[in-house]
């Protein structure tokens, strides 16, 4: 069989648009998720700028059409660099009433809908609360609303394939793939390929979904219900190759790259939690690397093999999320007590408790800096977009490496599942991370004994001495150290000295200056943010630049320690506004450390900001100053 | 000369010292700070001096220990240590041993760090049949934290936190290792030297997690808790030597022995003269089936009866980091080019 996907002669309209936000929603059997990822690829391989931000239950199979069980995927892809994947959908797609339901209210008026109707059944409109069709009810009148039987539709275009009804059907989400790929002028080679790569094994469900794409694509093409479709040309971003990458893949890439930067095997030791289990399942993949990945019986037991493994001159990793780093806190406390380089990466999620698994949220940030018992200062670094996970992986290895600390790494879930195009960086221009372990006895008393605590006087780091390395025998471990030696020592003026020595150390840890956004350079209020926010707050502060105020945007990556400039920064602005997904604490380390009167805007729904709730907090605040 | 020339397969990869080693190599410059009369004593004497024996290169031994009196033991002992944290110590060692091949690992516990706190990492660590020594000094009490009971006092010990008796059923740490598939579990007494050098080589020679556990005196908090095992009276009529090959039978005449009750299939001791020698069980500590072993521990529950003493089980089975390590080896097949790995399949570029 052969059907011609391409640009037929049907006469469309069609309308270049700078950027389009499109959402499609279902249920979480439906492959929303699946759908957006290949809509997502297809922008990436045309060349335009996106960013994305799946949102699934926690459950894996909620109850079938219901409320909960829905899924969806919202992707903004724009002829322009953009830094959010959107605050609502030019286009929603929805598979079902209860997709409709939840989704319906973020659509704004005159947006596009496309409905799967077969689903909107009595049944399946009682279960989510609907008294009556709003297909034909006309609630839905403010919309262009367009009635589509996607399922009858795949399942009449699969008949002579020999599938059961319900194979068929289940290709509804290609249908839907290949409508919006017409529709938005997409190229479609790439998730032909894709699909028979993935269904390698079971061909005929390969050619089912390839045909129930392209007779999606030909109802576009063939039916007059699309009068109109959307051009968004390649966008002009800075010259190189780029590929399309989350931020959990970003991050395992970056540890990989890590073990190669620093010749050092990789071992991370972790246990399953969402959202961080895909860092896992991505290193598991490259043991040709030099990268063990071990799935501890426990989160304690991930951290303390990582830190055993580090013990024995490896880059030792452990990743989680924030129920996992509760766990993880007297390791840590260990790894500061021995002076250990250690990853921790936390990709947070909302909290407390198990609290929301699939959510994202910034609220760690107090748990990283100071969850632990005794002084217990460690390096805290953030990404602060998906590709960014990549640059800070090799940052926290750095400062790891060169101070011989735990650094902490703060991830969350909007940049862990959320993508974005990322200029794949050239190996060669990746940083010398190298390691210089002792090798000779130096004790300076003329004893020509080790000593494991003798600082380096610049970095305060104390030797690395791997087993195996003779002449360094030594024991390291949680009782306090007396200074130089490392013996046990109970003495209270070492104690003091110890805990200043170890507090200096990280305070000393050089990190790059905090650069500043403000192109007019007549900003009074400066935005200061940290984390995932780096993309709605950027945006925002675009919106209100475009509204004529001036704005300032300083976005942390180190958040301990800060860049020596923060504090002379935040007093050059009349007001600093720091909006965070939490209730204030970078805030309350900002005031407690400057002394600055910074102003919290907070908000803990779970959901990354949106660029127009932060357009008029920053708006209020600028035009706050001018009354 | 390698650890196979010398005859120690299950030390593979370690490398070995040409020289001679002593005792007193493997001593370290600190003070020694447990209680007077503490069994430990004799169990850092005894592997101090039976690891020069082995003739490894002492850099690439290396000790952790968890939280206890007993955890001390890396401070003492002149090898690359850890003292860590309460109970992690197995977790801490699984990741040494799996990422280096070339160490001996050994791990020191007790009954609360290994059972209580530690419970899960130690039984995870059998499972997995990491190459680690694991000696857990049993004293059948909190030794650091001033006396209170643990998992394997016996019930209704009274104690500071149990002044009318604890109420808890104590582990037999044996069976426990023997039900966690453990590859090699042994059982020796802090004052028999010899018979403690023989299962701490044994265990040292054995490829894949080793449980030793020392029945360990702690004169300050639950002194004598091992004393009818000591007892010049009483020694022989209750502890059963194990040895590999030969019927099991003990007593000062070896009167006694084991057999197997037909009806349930358990062990239980007999009058040697009333059974008959032939219905005598013959030990073997490399059967497969694991029920044998756990069978042989359930001879003695906390009253120390009939306690058997020596190597309960021997086997073959793949180590975790043997496994691990093979596993990186083998993917290294595949070149390890970090640029194709960056770009992946789907690129595109932007042009100037
Ligand atoms: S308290 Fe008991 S176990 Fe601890 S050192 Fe003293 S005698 Fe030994």
């Amino acid at each position: 069989m052969s059907i011609d996907v391409g640009r037929g002669t049907r006469h469309t309209e069609v309308h270049k648009m700078d950027r389009v936000v499109i959402r499609f929603a279902g249920d979480s059997g439906d492959g929303m998720q699946l759908t957006g990822d290949r809509f997502t690829s297809e922008a990436a391989a045309f060349g335009n700028d996106l960013a994305t931000l799946p949102n699934f239950p926690a459950e894996i199979r909620a109850p079938q059409g219901t409320l909960p069980g829905v899924s969806s995927f919202q992707l903004h892809f724009a002829d322009y660099d953009i830094l959010t994947p959107g605050d609502r959908p030019d286009v929603l797609v929805v598979m079902n009433p209860a997709a409709l339901k939840s989704n319906i209210t973020d659509l704004p008026p005159g947006g596009t809908l496309i409905v799967n109707t077969d689903e909107f059944t009595k049944r399946n409109l009682t279960r989510v609360g609907y008294a009556t069709n709003p297909l034909e009810d006309g609630s839905l009148a403010s919309y262009q609303v367009h009635s589509v039987a996607m399922a009858t539709l795949t399942r009449k275009a699969l008949e002579p394939s020999g599938l059961s009804k319900k194979d068929a059907e289940r290709a509804k989400n290609m249908f839907a793939l290949g409508l919006l790929s017409w529709m938005y002028h997409r190229p479609t080679e790439g998730t032909e390929r894709y699909l028979r790569e993935k269904f390698a094994k079971l061909p005929a469900i390969a050619e089912a979904n390839v045909l129930a794409f392209r007779t999606g694509w030909n109802y576009g093409e063939t039916t007059e219900s699309f009068a109109v479709t959307y051009e968004v040309a390649p966008a002009k971003l800075a010259a190189g190759t780029y590929r399309q990458i989350t931020g959990n893949t970003a991050l395992a890439y970056g540890i990989v790259a890590a073990g190669q930067c620093s010749k050092l095997p990789v071992f991370l030791g972790t246990y399953p939690i969402t959202p961080a289990s895909d860092i896992l399942h991505e290193l598991a993949k490259h043991k040709n690397f030099g990268v063990t990945t071990f799935q501890a019986e426990d989160e304690i037991a991930g951290i303390g093999a990582a830190l055993g493994a580090s013990f024995g001159g490896a880059l030792g990793v452990t990743s989680t999320s924030g129920p996992g780093i509760a766990l993880k806190s007297e390791t840590i406390g260990l790894a500061v007590m021995t002076e250990m380089p250690l990853l921790v990466l936390d990709i947070q999620r909302g909290g407390p408790s198990t609290g929301l698994p699939t959510k994202t949220e910034q609220a760690d940030l107090l748990q990283a800096m100071f969850g632990r018992n005794g002084e217990a200062p460690v390096a805290i670094v953030a990404p602060r977009s998906p590709a960014d996970c990549f640059d800070m992986a090799l940052e926290a290895t750095r400062i790891a490496l060169t101070y011989r600390t735990p650094v902490l790494l703060l991830s969350d879930g909007y940049i862990a599942n959320g993508s974005e195009p990322w200029l794949v960086p050239e190996v060669e221009n990746l940083p010398d991370l190298s390691v210089r372990f002792a090798t000779e006895p130096n004790a300076t008393d003329g004893s020509g004994a080790f000593w494991p605590y003798l600082r380096d006087p610049e970095t305060l780091a104390r030797p690395w001495a791997l087993p195996g390395t003779p002449g360094l025998e030594h024991r390291i471990g949680g009782l306090e150290k007396a200074e130089n030696t490392g013996s046990i020592s109970y003495d209270p003026d070492n104690h003091d000295r110890m805990v200043r020595l170890r507090q200096a150390k990280v305070n000393g840890i050089a990190v790059a200056d905090a650069e500043v956004d403000d192109p007019s350079g007549a900003a009074r209020v400066l935005v200061l943010g940290w984390g995932s926010s780096f993309g709605p707050i950027g945006a925002a502060c675009r919106r209100v630049r475009r509204l004529g105020m001036d704005i300032a945007h300083v976005h942390l990556r180190n958040l301990n320690p800060f860049p020596k400039n923060l504090g002379a920064l935040l007093a050059n602005y009349d007001k600093v506004v720091v909006p965070e997904m939490n209730m204030g604490q970078l805030a309350l380390l900002l005031r407690a450390k400057y002394l600055v009167d910074a102003a919290s805007y907070t908000k803990v729904a779970g959901l990354p900001f949106k660029a127009e709730e932060l357009q008029d907090v920053f708006a209020a605040f600028v035009k706050g100053l001018d009354s | 000369m390698t650890t196979i020339d010398l005859g120690l397969p299950g030390l593979a990869g370690v490398p070995t010292f040409e020289g001679a080693q002593t005792a007193k190599d493997y001593k370290t410059d600190q003070e020694v700070r447990w209680c007077p009369g503490c069994g430990d004593y004799a169990v850092l004497a005894a592997v101090q001096s039976f690891l020069p024996e082995l003739g490894l290169r002492r850099e690439n031994i290396v000790f952790i220990s968890g939280i206890g009196c007993s955890s001390r033991f890396p401070y003492y002992m002149n090898t690359y240590g850890m003292h860590s944290i309460h109970g992690r110590a197995p977790a801490i060692a699984t990741g040494l041993a799996t990422s280096r091949g070339d160490l001996s690992v050994w791990v020191v516990t007790g009954d609360g760090d290994a059972l209580s706190i530690g419970g899960n990492h130690l039984i995870h660590a059998l499972r997995r049949n990491v190459n680690l020594k694991i000696l857990l000094f049993n004293n059948r009490i909190y030794g650091l934290t001033k006396g209170q009971y643990s998992p394997t006092s016996e019930e209704g010990k009274v104690t500071k936190s149990t002044p009318m008796g604890s109420l808890d059923h104590p582990f037999n740490p044996v069976s426990l290792a023997l039900g966690a598939e453990a590859s090699f579990v042994g059982r020796a007494l802090d004052s028999d030297r010899k018979q403690l050098t023989e299962v701490l080589r044994a265990a040292a020679e054995h490829r894949g997690s080793a449980l030793v556990e020392i029945y360990q005196n702690c004169p300050i908090f639950n002194d004598g808790a091992f004393d009818v095992l000591k007892d010049a009276g009483e020694r022989t009529d209750r502890i059963i030597p194990l040895r590999h090959g030969e019927p099991i039978r003990f007593g000062a005449e070896g009167q006694h022995g084991v057999v197997r009750d037909p009806k349930t299939g358990a062990l239980r001791v007999a009058e040697v003269a009333a059974v008959g020698e032939q219905a005598l069980v013959v030990h073997d500590v490399t059967l497969d089936d694991p029920s044998y072993a756990f069978a042989l521990s359930r001879l003695s529950g906390s009253e120390l009866d009939h306690t058997p003493i020596g190597v309960f089980r021997s086997v073959s089975r793949p180590a975790y980091d043997d496994l691990a390590r093979a596993q990186v080896a083998a993917a290294k097949d595949k070149p390890a080019d970090l640029s194709s790995l960056l770009r992946g399949k789907d690129t595109w570029t932007v042009l100037d």
